[in-house]
């Protein structure tokens, strides 16, 4: 490499100049290089604003000649008790799911970074249940779920409870999501920790400061950056939970499970009323724009403590 | 490593017991639902319902899935999903590539006016809920004739797979340092060369990883076919849930073995791209 920089001048003055490219078209080069990509941002962007305008239309399979109704598909869903059961249910799936994934994720890590033999084989099979499909994942669970002959309800001897009830389907989803997305969370709250600078913990040692408090004090708000890092993506994502939930109950029984990109779904594709499913993705859109905003200043904060703590 | 890093650790030999039991408890937990799918899938028939644990292996139930006369009693065609769901997944990281791989070594290489904003429109995709887009693309692709089309799925695809390639190539092409490419330029190099044969084989890495992730992606993906492909595009994904979905004889065997053989690909590739995992997860924000 060394020899490269030093031989390379003289090829210069042997040679003349390298073929240089007029300047305006070096200027243009990244332009060039990311249009096909600009290209592709648009054409996703235009069904998105197009999604945005159907909310305003009376645009329905039934009636292909819409025209403005300006907010009246807002005003009916709106005041739609179903919609609101919608925002609840997505609420309740998106808080207790990432609520519980967070704290065995941050539990799984901090076991497999302090344990032994075993934690090293395990490390290794920890990502099966994320890699595997989430439709596939709520196929296995359904199996197993079945009152009759589900194996779950033969080990645990329940007789033939119904795991997919009225009153339990919606834990039920959330007990599959958090055995999928558990692993989310422990793998990027591992790195997370394996990254922390050791100085702190070894002057910490030496002060003789007890394990708990050391934890409290330095380690947590270490990894807390890490900690919402993951917290931002799966509570995000639980938003917007469709795959594993349609599989297991289509959003049944009754509305019990019906998230609102479910809902978003029935009206739109199910009874081909394209306007008022495009108000109920533009309502989630908004809905996860403002928590996004909201999780990453919290993220933002959290860096800069994290970053002071070091010192 | 960590038995330094702990203080106090020395009082917690019971602790570190209880350590091992909780992640066994785990563990148990997570394998179970994959250990189950296996045993399912090794059920004959007259077994599939009426044992647990006990019963006589069968692997016959991999062939019939793939073959027609599972096509027949189920009346769900697997093979050509399988094959589908190549297809798209392998056509959508191309163009991913192809496409990708430029813009991100322009953002990586050069603040330009508008990168930010490109990369910040790549990472909302990332987050968006999918149906924002597909419903308008439900209704487009019906008009324009690419619904239930393997090109139209490629397309829609971008949505997962453009916004990963992206973002974690545009933090390899960062971190590699710009003199390597200079020294090329010195040396006569012109920039498509340089980048060609200098910048580009040292992110090979981060190319395979990008592109095994988002084939990974590609692959989990659901709610894309299940909205816009019918028959001739539809994927592993939808013909799963259609084994649960039918009338007549239900085949939980069968299902179980579709459900192994679909979730066979994703974990393969997983384990090989195990170190790039968490940084591809994390679109970059969490380095592993």
């Amino acid at each position: 490499m060394s020899a490269t920089m030093t031989s390379a001048p003289a090829t210069n003055q042997r040679d003349g100049a390298p073929p240089r490219v007029p300047e305006r078209r070096r200027q243009l080069r990244p332009y060039i290089l990311a249009l096909p990509a600009v290209l592709v941002v648009i054409g996703i962007l235009y069904p998105f604003v197009l999604g945005a305008y159907y909310s305003i239309l009376n645009y329905t399979a039934a009636n292909p000649d819409p025209h403005v109704v300006w907010f009246a598909n807002y005003r009916s869903v709106l005041s739609d008790p179903q919609f609101w059961t919608s925002v609840r249910v997505t609420a309740v799936f998106a808080v207790v799911a990432t609520a519980l994934e967070t704290v065995l994720g941050v539990g799984i890590a901090l076991l497999l970074n302090r344990a032994s033999k075993i934690g090293g084989i395990f490390e290794k099979v920890l990502i099966l249940p994320l890699m595997i499909a989430p439709v596939i994942a709520g196929t296995i669970w359904k199996l197993m779920f079945n009152p009759q002959f589900g194996v779950l309800n033969h080990v645990f001897g329940l007789g033939t409870f119904d795991w997919l009830s009225k009153d339990a389907a919606l834990w039920s989803s959330i007990l599959v999501d958090a055995w999928i997305y558990t692993p989310f969370v422990a793998i990027l709250v591992l790195a997370g920790i394996r990254s922390l600078p050791k100085e702190p913990f070894e002057a910490s040692q030496v002060d003789g400061a007890s394990w708990f408090y050391t934890f409290r004090r330095l380690q947590l708000p270490m990894m807390w950056p890490y900690i919402l890092v993951a917290v931002i993506f799966r509570f995000m994502d639980c938003l917007k939970a469709f795959d594993l939930i349609y599989v297991l109950t289509a959003g049944g029984p009754g509305l019990a499970t019906r998230t609102l990109q479910i809902g978003a779904y029935e009206d739109s594709i199910t009874f081909q009323n394209f306007s008022r499913g495009s108000t109920y993705m533009f309502l989630l859109w908004i809905l996860v724009f403002i928590t996004a905003r909201y999780l990453v200043s919290v993220l933002g904060k959290a860096q800069r403590r994290a970053a002071g703590a070091e010192d | 490593m960590a038995k330094e890093l702990m203080p106090g650790q020395k009082r917690f030999t019971t602790g570190s017991v209880l350590a091992d039991v909780g992640i066994l408890a785990w563990f148990a937990f997570a394998l179970f639902p994959i250990l189950w799918m296996v045993l399912l899938a090794l059920k004959n028939d007259a077994q599939q319902t009426s044992t647990y644990f006990a019963f006589s292996p069968t692997v016959e139930n991999f062939g019939t899935v793939l073959s027609d006369r599972g096509t027949q009693l189920t009346s769900v065609d697997f093979k050509t999903a399988l094959l589908t769901s190549v297809i798209n997944c392998g056509g959508a990281v191309l163009v991913s590539l192809v496409i990708g791989i430029p813009a991100a070594y322009a953002a990586g290489r050069w603040k330009f006016r508008g990168s930010e904003d490109l990369m910040f429109n790549m990472l909302s995709f990332r987050f968006a809920p999918e149906l924002m887009v597909i419903v308008p693309l439900f209704v487009i692709y019906n008009q324009v004739g690419l619904f239930d089309t393997k090109v139209g799925m490629i397309w829609v695809l971008q949505l997962v797979t453009m916004p990963l390639v992206v973002w974690i190539l545009r933090s390899y092409f960062q971190d590699l340092p710009e003199d390597l490419e200079q020294a090329a330029l010195l040396d006569g190099y012109t920039r498509r060369r340089a980048f060609l044969m200098v910048a580009l084989p040292l992110v090979r890495p981060g190319i395979a990883a990008a592109a095994l992730l988002a084939f990974i992606f590609a692959w989990n993906n659901y709610v894309f076919p299940l909205i816009l492909a019918d028959t001739s595009a539809s994927t592993v994904t939808v013909a799963i849930t259609k084994y649960l979905g039918g009338g007549g004889q239900a085949y939980y065997n069968l299902t179980a073995a579709a459900a192994l053989i679909g979730a066979l690909p994703p974990l393969v590739l997983a384990l090989t791209i195990q170190r790039y995992l968490v940084q591809g997860l994390s679109f970059g924000a969490v380095k592993g």
